[in-house]
């Protein structure tokens, strides 16, 4: 429809301008600017010029080392044994006002392994805190993406079932996402809570008083599967209704082929809705994925990053230096590193659920 | 023979019943924990918090929670500015992305295809990632005001609006819509000499109501629900949206009670909302589903 009558240079410019002009200043531009002040010492407010700083704020972020160390000997060479394991010489004399190691200069212990021998491998990092933010972030991810998405579907076929009422459910499972994350970060957080919390009460009634009470959001092990756990409860509607719309667009007449087939549920699901929901499995991990890695809010509300960083993550951080410490420059070299991690993630997840020829 | 196969009938489906039931258990119970705490004094709520009681309006129960809530906090401010916020904000992403939509369905025009490119390549970028570089930008944006230009949009009603009246998804979801309108017609309208804007007014705008719906829907949950970029741009109570205005209640020791008020007077209201529209709602979100 090549028509002269819908050309219009004019009156696409003046209804697309708006919008796209809006879009360019606040998502776009903002989007090249963080790339620009990573490079930078460039701070919220400050009386002094801005400088070009190369990869130093990557380098402060990222830099990982490893030393080996021998134990300690006492006068014989025996080996030195404290609390039951040999004692490794302090990292601090590396670490601090070292003149043979400069590049270990402020560096900190990450974690340290052995393999086998007596030697012990000390994995130093510049940036601690940053590289656990980094690996919680992977684990709520990891976690939440398979989990959520399979519950949803789960959700999605006993919902999607011929059933008086049905309706009434599928609008109480949504509930939880039109409510906002604070709001439910804030009441789990006194579900989750150790002493009169509703979760140790019903583990307790259920258990007969075999499981004691947890801190749940207290305790470095358990803080970060109780905000996944939560996650998921909050956000698992919101796919379960993207599924649900998958499922409604396989044809029926597959479904009646294959019940004068004679096929089994298991079949019924392997071979017809499993292969007809392949666009909606893609679609809903990579958004999925790109959610996860946003985690901020439950943070915020419920932990802080604690206890002992066990909930530090990847936009916490970037959001307490660039906001808290108003590190404009360390703010954004962490979003940079987040957009390439998203970025390479949703690329690979692609590719790998390719349509193959 | 057929007295078993009926009774296996009935028992799966209270078995089915009873699966739902119980799921729908889980999804409900903090809401009504919410609602039910909101009513009684802290000691008694947490007491409650060991059993069952806590699910139901028993005890001492009255509105004082919701009477110390507006005392210890601006809540009316809070709530005027997140219906502010969120109300102009729908209405001028309603018209902008709407009519970005029509340009780029019906009108031909130099750069549209790049421009649409560009604008859905905006879609992989999370807003987490913008977050920082954009506080900078608008703390030192200009602005021209009736007393002459001011540098900062800083705690301002601006700072939570313009930012977000445009973005890709909503362009996007137009787009997707107004595809599947009948072009021809369009090209028959302007053919009889029909003005662009009498097109989008009198044919596209009647014809597209479900996208109207859905596009204010999503935009106005992204919109209420705003947490991280409020938290960063206002740090005068006087423009602050309810999501934030939250803090105010963890001052020094956390009282319960109000806070649970509260928490129910920002989330009843869009409950309410949701329940009575609830089949646009969940046609909104599924409609995110279909760009694949």
């Amino acid at each position: 429809m090549a028509s002269k009558f819908t050309v219009s240079n004019g009156t696409g410019w003046l209804m697309a301008g708006p919008a796209v002009l809006l879009i360019a200043g606040f998502v776009i531009l903002p989007f090249f600017l963080a790339f620009a002040f990573s490079f930078t010492n460039q701070r919220l407010i400050s009386p002094n010029a801005t400088e070009f700083v190369g990869l130093a704020n990557y380098r402060q972020l990222l830099d990982v080392t490893t030393v080996t160390l021998e134990p300690v000997r006492d006068d014989a060479g025996a080996i030195v044994i404290k609390d039951g394991a040999p004692e490794y010489p302090s990292l601090r004399t590396l670490t601090r006002n070292n003149p043979d190691r400069p590049d270990l200069a402020g560096m900190r212990e990450w974690f340290s392994f052995s393999l086998g021998g007596e030697d012990r491998t000390y994995v130093l990092a510049r940036d601690v805190v940053f590289m656990t933010a980094v690996i919680n972030t992977f684990i709520f991810v990891l976690i939440v993406a398979p989990v959520q998405a399979g519950v949803a579907l789960g959700l999605a076929l006993l919902i999607n079932q011929r059933l008086r009422g049905i309706n009434v459910f599928r609008a109480i499972y949504f509930m939880p996402v039109v409510v906002s994350i604070v709001v439910v970060s804030l009441l789990w957080r006194l579900i989750y809570d150790g002493q009169s919390g509703l979760l140790n009460n019903l583990l307790g009634a259920i258990s007969f008083g075999m499981i004691p009470p947890v801190d749940w959001l207290g305790n470095p092990s358990t803080a970060l599967g109780a905000i996944i756990a939560m996650s998921i409860w909050q956000a698992v509607g919101f796919h379960m209704v993207i599924w649900l719309s998958g499922l409604q667009t396989i044809s029926p007449t597959l479904y009646e082929a294959a019940a004068i087939e004679g096929a089994s549920k298991w079949q019924v699901f392997r071979y017809i809705t499993w292969p007809g929901l392949r666009n909606t499995a893609v679609l809903i991990l990579i958004v999925i994925t790109m959610q996860a890695f946003g985690l901020f809010a439950q943070i915020d509300v419920m932990t802080n990053g604690g206890p002992l960083d066990s909930t530090q993550t990847i936009v916490f951080q970037a959001i307490e230096r660039g906001y808290g410490k108003q590190d404009i420059s360390g703010g954004s070299a962490i979003s940079v590193i987040l957009f390439v991690i998203v970025l390479s993630i949703s690329l690979i997840q692609r590719w790998l659920t390719r349509e193959k020829t | 023979m057929s007295m078993i196969a009926a009774d296996n009938r009935g028992l799966r489906l209270v078995t089915r019943y009873a699966v739902l039931i119980l799921i729908a258990i889980i999804f409900i119970f903090p809401l009504v924990f919410m609602l039910m705490s909101s009513l009684k004094p802290d000691q008694q709520l947490l007491q409650d918090s060991g059993n069952l009681r806590a699910f139901l309006p028993v005890g001492d129960i009255s509105l004082q929670n919701y009477t110390d809530a507006f005392q210890r906090a601006p809540v009316a401010t809070f709530v005027f500015n997140s219906v502010l916020v969120t109300g102009v904000t729908v209405a001028l992403s309603l018209l902008l992305c709407s009519a970005a939509g029509f340009a780029f369905v019906f009108v031909r025009w130099k750069g549209r295809d790049t421009l649409l490119a560009l604008l859905l390549a905006t879609l992989i970028l999370p807003f987490e990632t913008i977050a920082i570089p954009l506080l900078m930008m608008v703390a030192h944006l200009p602005w021209v005001g009736f007393d002459g230009v001011s540098w900062g949009w800083l705690n301002s009603y601006r700072v939570q609006i313009i930012p977000f009246i445009a973005d890709g998804l909503t362009v996007f979801l137009f787009v997707q819509y107004f595809k599947d309108l009948p072009g021809e017609l369009i090209e028959a309208a302007r053919v009889e000499g029909a003005s662009w804007w009498q097109i989008y007014r009198k044919i596209v705008m009647p014809l597209s109501g479900p996208i109207f719906a859905t596009a204010a829907i999503l935009k106005f949950l992204v919109m209420y629900n705003q947490y991280l970029w409020p938290l960063m741009v206002t740090q005068e109570e006087g423009y602050r949206p309810v999501m934030v205005g939250l803090q105010y209640f963890f001052q020094l020791n956390v009282a319960w009670g109000e806070v649970m008020a509260y928490l129910s007077m920002i989330t009843v209201p869009v409950l309410a909302f949701y329940l009575y529209l609830q089949k646009a709602f969940i046609a909104s979100i599924a409609s995110t589903g279909v760009k694949g």
